[in-house]
């Protein structure tokens, strides 16, 4: 008879007999009661956003009309529509994008490409994300000493732009680090060796490889400043303005305050109309969201092909 | 048998006599009225307060290629990346001692780090072609930078990759980013953005560390290729490899130069313990 090389099959499944499968992790309450609350966390905003867009939706679709956009605002609420704060906020926009770009860029490249790692370059550093994350009615009541008094804008559009620029450049400056720090180090030393400078390395090659997500960054941020209301009625920005602004020093109102200026009004018919602005603003974020989000994969697409 | 550089040929009349041999410091050997491109002397580096190259002396032969070899960490990057001056452009870095381009010093004040990386170009150990550029932007960016237009860039474009051994394959798609070659031809292709340049010294820091061993042959037979063209210094942790393709060798240990000389002799009968040591592998 020819002996087994091995013992038996019993033999074997005595070498372990216990703790084979392990089953202590094996409990599923922990993992499911965790899915459970992320998953909780995830739909209750959801659910509140859904309602309040749905509220809006309802008592505003009906008002929308081109009439709605093309009126200026009237005592009457049938009449009144939203021209001058569309073109106002179009404006502010325009006028932010100009002063907080350039500034915050610039200063996302200075910190990122050449400043060495000083103290004070740390402590800069610091500050801006400190600043990134205060309320914007502080940037109100600076804009409004600075911009409004000390330098004499008056309550004009400039001023305006120049307090929402203010409040971007933090965002901007961030945004435009994090996309300047996606492009490797080898990249940057590719350039040198070829007999680069700097300057001709972060035009080249490091702009052009981070321009989509400044571009990304630069849109959420106005996307954000298109619907900040406390800064610019702290500032003294008109609530009711039956004219479009025809310069920089024009007077001026944007989407949100007239719209918070509809819903402080007793008559329900001011209510609809502030409804139907909401939708309007909400369109607007969400096609520059949507640009944004374009702008990513569209140039996504053309670096890996 | 042991030769030192020809101190009076021509290209070397501002290059100072090397330093006498001192216990550690291994005197040049070379074939006798060779003449050296580039002249390193006494070269020191740093990173922050850590001394990384403590004082190496080295020639670099023209139309020859010069392998560095050694540990990981012993200085071979740092010693390349001294002869372009891309060290200085890490923070904190920090360089004294002198290294000689054509018997400048291309550390005098006057000597603009621009114009000598124009001069010697370099070729990394991870593949870096730029991803938002075309294979042909891509060999064209270094003139590109100098706001010079070659008289033909077409005809550049195709002998540079033709050089680099890279032109049949990308002669169709050289429109499309380069981003989409596998590592080999990525590698190739810097190496033709490099030579569009049309430097005089070709310094390569690891190039094959990255690819296969197929792509690692077919550029070894180009390194073979260039050197008679250009001067190559080519760093490499791979002994066969340098063996392959350089005519003299350099081993470095700690931040100092442990043994020069030519590759077959360095290799087949070192004069350092330290030197046979490594290449028979007992350590590193
Ligand atoms: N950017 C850096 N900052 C600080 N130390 C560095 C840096 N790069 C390299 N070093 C150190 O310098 C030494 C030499 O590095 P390197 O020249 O890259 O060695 P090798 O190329 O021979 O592997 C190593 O000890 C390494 O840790
Ligand atoms: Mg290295």
């Amino acid at each position: 008879m020819i002996e087994k090389p091995y013992g038996t099959a019993a033999a074997v499944q005595h070498a372990s007999p216990r703790d084979w499968p392990p089953d202590s992790r094996l409990n599923p309450g922990p993992e499911r009661a965790f899915r459970a609350i992320c998953a909780l966390a995830l739909v209750l905003p959801l659910l509140l956003l859904a309602t309040l867009l749905g509220r809006a939706l309802q008592e505003g679709w009906p008002r929308l009309s081109m009439e709605f956009i093309t009126a200026y605002p009237s005592r009457v609420p049938a009449n009144a529509g939203i021209l001058p704060a569309l073109v106002g906020s179009a404006f502010l926009m325009g006028l932010t994008a100009v002063m907080a770009i350039p500034l915050g860029v610039g200063a996302a490249i200075y910190l990122e490409e050449y400043a060495g790692s000083s103290r004070l370059t740390g402590l800069i550093e610091v500050s801006i994300s400190n600043l990134a994350g205060v309320p914007s009615i502080i940037y109100g009541l600076l804009g409004l000493e600075l911009f409004v008094r000390a330098m004499a804008f008056g309550r004009s559009l400039l001023a305006g732009a120049a307090t929402l620029a203010l409040l971007l450049l933090p965002m901007v400056i961030l945004a435009a680090r994090e996309a300047l720090r996606t492009v490797p180090h080898s990249m940057r030393e590719a350039c040198f060796a070829l007999g680069a400078d700097r300057w001709q390395t972060v035009r080249r090659v490091v702009l052009p490889m981070s321009l989509p997500g400044i571009l990304t960054g630069i849109i959420l941020a106005l996307a954000r400043a298109i619907g900040e209301t406390a800064p610019l009625i702290t500032i003294g920005a008109l609530t009711y303005v039956p004219f479009l602004p025809d310069s920089v020093h024009s007077p001026f109102t944007a989407l949100p305050i007239q719209i918070f200026n509809w819903i402080s009004r007793p008559q329900a018919g001011f209510r609809v109309n502030a409804a139907a602005g909401i939708i309007v603003l909400l369109a607007i974020m969400l096609l520059m969201n949507g640009a944004a989000i374009w702008l990513r994969v569209r140039f996504e697409r053309k670096l890996s092909s | 048998m042991n030769h030192t550089i020809d101190k009076n040929s021509p290209r070397l009349e501002h290059v100072a006599p090397p330093p006498p041999t001192s216990a550690g410091s291994v005197p040049a050997r070379t074939d006798a009225g060779l003449t050296s491109k580039m002249w390193v002397e006494d070269l020191r580096a740093w990173f922050g307060a850590t001394e990384v190259l403590k004082g190496v002396t080295l020639p670099i032969a023209e139309h020859r290629a010069t392998a560095i070899i050694g540990p990981s960490g012993c200085g071979k990057s740092t010693l390349v990346r001294c002869l372009n001056r891309m060290h200085e452009v890490v923070r904190g870095a920090r360089v004294t001692g002198r290294v000689f381009l054509d018997g400048v010093d291309v550390y005098r004040p006057e000597v603009n780090p621009v114009r000598l990386r124009q001069r010697v170009g370099m070729v990394f150990q991870k593949p870096n072609p730029f991803p938002a550029m075309s294979i042909r932007q891509n060999v064209l960016a270094g003139l590109r930078l100098q706001k010079s237009r070659a008289d033909d860039e077409d005809a550049l474009v195709e002998s540079s990759l033709r050089q680099a051994a890279l032109w049949d394959e990308v002669k169709d798609v050289l429109d499309r980013s380069g981003s989409h070659l596998s590592g080999g031809q990525q590698q190739r292709l810097c190496i033709a953005r490099a030579l569009a340049m049309k430097p005089d010294v070709l310094l390569m820091d690891e190039p094959c560390s990255a690819l296969d061993p197929i792509a690692t042959a077919k550029i070894e037979d180009l390194i073979h290729e260039l050197r008679t063209r250009y001067t190559v210094a080519i760093v490499t942790h791979n002994m066969q490899q340098a063996s392959r393709v350089a005519d003299y060798t350099a081993f470095l240990y700690l931040g100092t130069l442990i043994e020069f000389g030519e590759t077959r002799q360095l290799f087949t009968k070192p004069a350092d313990p330290r030197t046979e040591a490594y290449i028979t592998g007992r350590f590193g």
